[in-house]
């Protein structure tokens, strides 16, 4: 993707309804490493807005507005074909696969051959200081551990814009602030426009970027 | 392509039922050309109704079924208030679950074997009381179908308890049991106040199932039920085999009536669902707390374990049966035991073995895809619409079957397919789907949906997340609905005799068909053989997934099947 067309994620007057009832409603643009905080009480819809921006919402919420990432218009477009990551508060790792096949599941087709896919997968696991853990059980993994397969993993799948659901509220304060700097540091690393919807304050605090309260 | 699959699942289960009602009703209003019948009329009714016996067997028909429905829910529910959460419920769990995979004609016989005048319960009674000769009263096939309702319970609790085992979680029953116990609530009145009317909507279907089975049932009944009259399925069955082809006008609006019987039998169980409702409701607030309920918790842990037991030692007895040499009563086993007619069968068992695959395999693949193929196209057009008509997939199961396969039978003659591997698989799918449906959507249902985002969020294709990621999440539970499908073919009685004419010997048909005879031995042989593959297949639902995943301790937890 050219530098030039890295605008970043754009939330065009974008709302959310539920049988007719308004749940969120935003209009914001999130420039590349930009990290932006919703904060909202529980049904607020702020996941509702991630699953529409990432393309898993359910038919059953009606959405207006336009999501528009690096100039392309996501509306309409198959959630495998959007490039928008996402992490959510449980790390998701899938259980029948070792840690090292969690990671090559989101290594991306046009990279081809075996030893190189392996070695993206290796590179990814040395950078998260997990080297020789390919083909460990993610079961045995620690809460940190499988926090940080789990950012590798969606890493791995060259995201252009990145959603964190709630992504530190299952994870023990000691590590909380640990995996949330190296969380944010990469998405700044990688130039990722970041949408994060917490209820938690100091996640935005965190972040330091801007916070936007939603109604409840 | 998916989204056809749910509509081309429905009419491969309503289009069986549908045509084979047809081809019940015309004949039985006198129409069917094959047979000379062009002209409607109702001779074939004065027929029937001109039948000796017809009222009694109506009553036993009717009247039997629901006691054994009425028996087999109160005993489960009793039981699950009673013991809910405790170690004896979990025990009991694991005793029910290979029960269920045990044929009905196989623990109809088991049940035979133990409570004949000669059987194993009245042998421990002869040892005691002193008898020289089996007393001279008719146990099993005794004129009010008594055995015939035990043989029935015994089989339908393992099945209703799995049932209700599986709507346990969705009422979050640990926590109510909780609540009810610290308001000061005994536990049996506390679980039939607050978790009862949860989970009852779930298992109506599964008991309306029940009800209409055993209204209706037929290869069950052949072993236990009264013979003079017999109940009106077993007379239907008989005049449909009657060399006599005019019969078959008869026989075919006698299945109406049996139709009307199983309607009229669920509209009595729905207004007594009803009246229990109303006073329930008043009931679950006036406050008794019941809380000493010691005994009736006894009760209900020894109806449960008898009706285990039942099964289990009949298998047991047919066991021996099927090894005995001499056998003179009042002995409680055999003087010798011989192999021998092990030896001499082995060959027929092969073959029956083999047409029992035959059917069974591509019944069970082809079931298990359909259904995946809907549960996963619900998954990606994320509309709850199409999961109501779904429901329509069980309708195979409320209709008698005696009331629709012999139309069937005309249907698939119609079409040149009769007495075809073809007909009869397609003949099986109609009872293996809608049980595979019904074990396989819980657990696909409740696979976190997030899983199936995060993968399409990674890049993955749709088939590849269906491949790579939520089939193998779900393996032990396919495999598991895989194994209940395959119990189902394999105890299939009447498709297989009716559908294939006679041409498909499956080991039911034979076992079944030895009812009459009364070899004891060749039938614990054949009684035997019915349970190899049923439990060979629920051993291997076991057994695959925990080497296939031996080192992913995350599948263990992932999906109970």
């Amino acid at each position: 993707m050219p530098e030039a067309a890295k605008n970043g994620l754009e939330l065009h007057d974008v709302r959310v309804r539920l049988d007719g009832r308004e749940l969120v409603a935003v209009d914001l643009t999130i420039a590349p490493g930009e990290i932006v905080t919703l904060m909202g009480p529980s049904g607020s819809g702020k996941s509702s807005l991630l699953g529409h921006i990432c393309g898993t919402l359910p038919d059953a919420f009606e959405v207006t507005g336009q999501v528009v990432l690096d100039g392309r218009v996501l509306d309409g477009l198959a959630p495998q074909d959007r490039h928008v990551g996402i992490l959510f508060q449980d790390d998701l790792l899938f259980p029948h696969l070792s840690v090292g096949g969690n990671l090559a599941f989101a290594v991306p087709a046009h990279i081809k051959g075996r030893a190189a896919r392996r070695a993206r997968v290796e590179a990814a696991l040395g950078s998260a200081e997990m080297d020789g853990f390919y083909d460990r059980d993610p079961a045995t993994l620690s809460g940190g551990q499988r926090a940080r397969v789990a950012l590798m993993r969606v890493l791995l799948s060259e995201p252009c814009a990145l959603l964190l659901d709630e992504p530190f509220s299952k994870l023990d304060s000691g590590l909380r602030s640990q995996i949330r700097s190296v969380v944010f540091d990469l998405c700044r690393k990688n130039s990722l426009p970041t949408l994060m919807v917490t209820h938690d304050p100091e996640d935005g605090a965190a972040a330091g970027g801007r916070v936007i309260e939603l109604r409840g | 392509m998916l989204r056809f699959v749910p509509i081309l699942t429905l009419v491969l289960m309503i289009g069986p039922v549908s045509a084979g009602l047809i081809g019940t009703l015309l004949p039985a209003f006198g129409i069917l050309p094959a047979l000379g019948g062009t002209t409607p009329s109702l001779d074939p009714w004065q027929a029937m109704f001109a039948q000796p016996g017809l009222g009694t067997s109506i009553r036993l028909s009717f009247v039997n079924g629901l006691i054994a429905t009425a028996i087999s829910v109160s005993i489960v529910m009793l039981f699950c208030a009673a013991w809910q959460g405790t170690r004896i419920f979990h025990a009991m769990q694991r005793v029910l679950s290979p029960i269920l995979s045990v044929p009905h004609a196989t623990a109809a016989f088991g049940l035979a074997f133990l409570i004949a005048p000669s059987g194993w319960i009245v042998r421990v009674v002869a040892q005691v009381a002193g008898w020289e000769r089996p007393p001279d009263i008719a146990i099993i096939h005794d004129p009010w179908g008594i055995a015939l309702i035990a043989g029935l319970v015994a089989k339908e609790i393992p099945f209703l308890f799995l049932m209700t085992l599986s709507a346990l979680p969705q009422a979050d029953t640990d926590r109510t049991a909780q609540v009810t116990a610290s308001l000061g609530y005994g536990r049996i009145a506390g679980w039939f106040k607050a978790t009862l009317p949860r989970i009852y909507p779930q298992i109506r279907l599964p008991v309306l199932a029940v009800l209409a089975y055993s209204t209706s049932v037929v290869d069950v009944a052949i072993i236990l039920a009264p013979t003079t009259p017999a109940p009106l399925s077993v007379r239907i069955l008989g005049w449909l085999s009657d060399p006599d082809l005019a019969l078959r006008f008869m026989a075919s609006s006698a299945a109406v009536l049996q139709l009307l019987i199983v309607i009229a039998a669920m509209a009595i169980w729905i207004a007594g669902e009803r009246l229990v409702a109303v006073i329930g409701a008043r009931w679950a607030i006036d406050g008794n707390r019941f809380k000493q309920d010691g005994a009736v918790r006894g009760v209900s842990a020894v109806m449960a374990l008898v009706a285990a037991g039942t099964v289990v030692l009949g298998l047991v007895v047919l066991l021996v049966w099927s090894v005995a040499g001499f056998w003179a009563f009042p002995d409680l086993l055999p003087r010798g035991f011989s192999l021998r007619l092990w030896a001499r069968e082995l060959d027929a068992i092969g073959n029956s073995l083999t047409t029992t695959l035959l059917i069974g395999i591509p019944a069970v693949v082809i079931a298990v895809t359909l259904v995946l193929a809907c549960l996963e196209n619900e998954v990606r057009s994320g509309k709850v619409a199409g999961r109501r008509a779904m429901f329509l997939i069980y309708l195979p199961l409320l209709v008698p079957q005696i009331s629709f396969m012999f139309g069937l039978q005309v249907f698939f003659s119609l079409l040149g397919l009769e007495r075809t591997l073809v007909s009869v698989v397609l003949g099986h799918l109609v009872f293996v789907a809608p049980y595979v449906f019904l074990s396989l959507s819980e657990p696909f249902r409740a696979l976190d949906p997030r899983y199936g985002q995060t993968a399409l969020c990674l890049g993955a294709s749709p088939t590849r997340v269906f491949w790579q990621v939520r089939l193998p999440l779900l393996t032990r539970a396919v495999l598991t609905a895989a194994a209940v499908g395959l119990a189902v073919t394999v105890g299939q009685y009447l498709p297989t005799l009716l559908i294939g004419a006679g041409r498909f010997a499956t080991v039911t048909t034979e076992a079944v068909a030895l009812a009459s005879g009364g070899d004891r031995r060749m039938i614990g042989i054949y009684g035997l053989f019915q349970m190899v593959l049923p439990f060979a297949g629920f051993a291997l639902a076991l057994l695959i997934p925990a080497v296939l995943f031996r080192h992913r301790r995350g599948m263990g937890a992932q999906n109970k099947g």
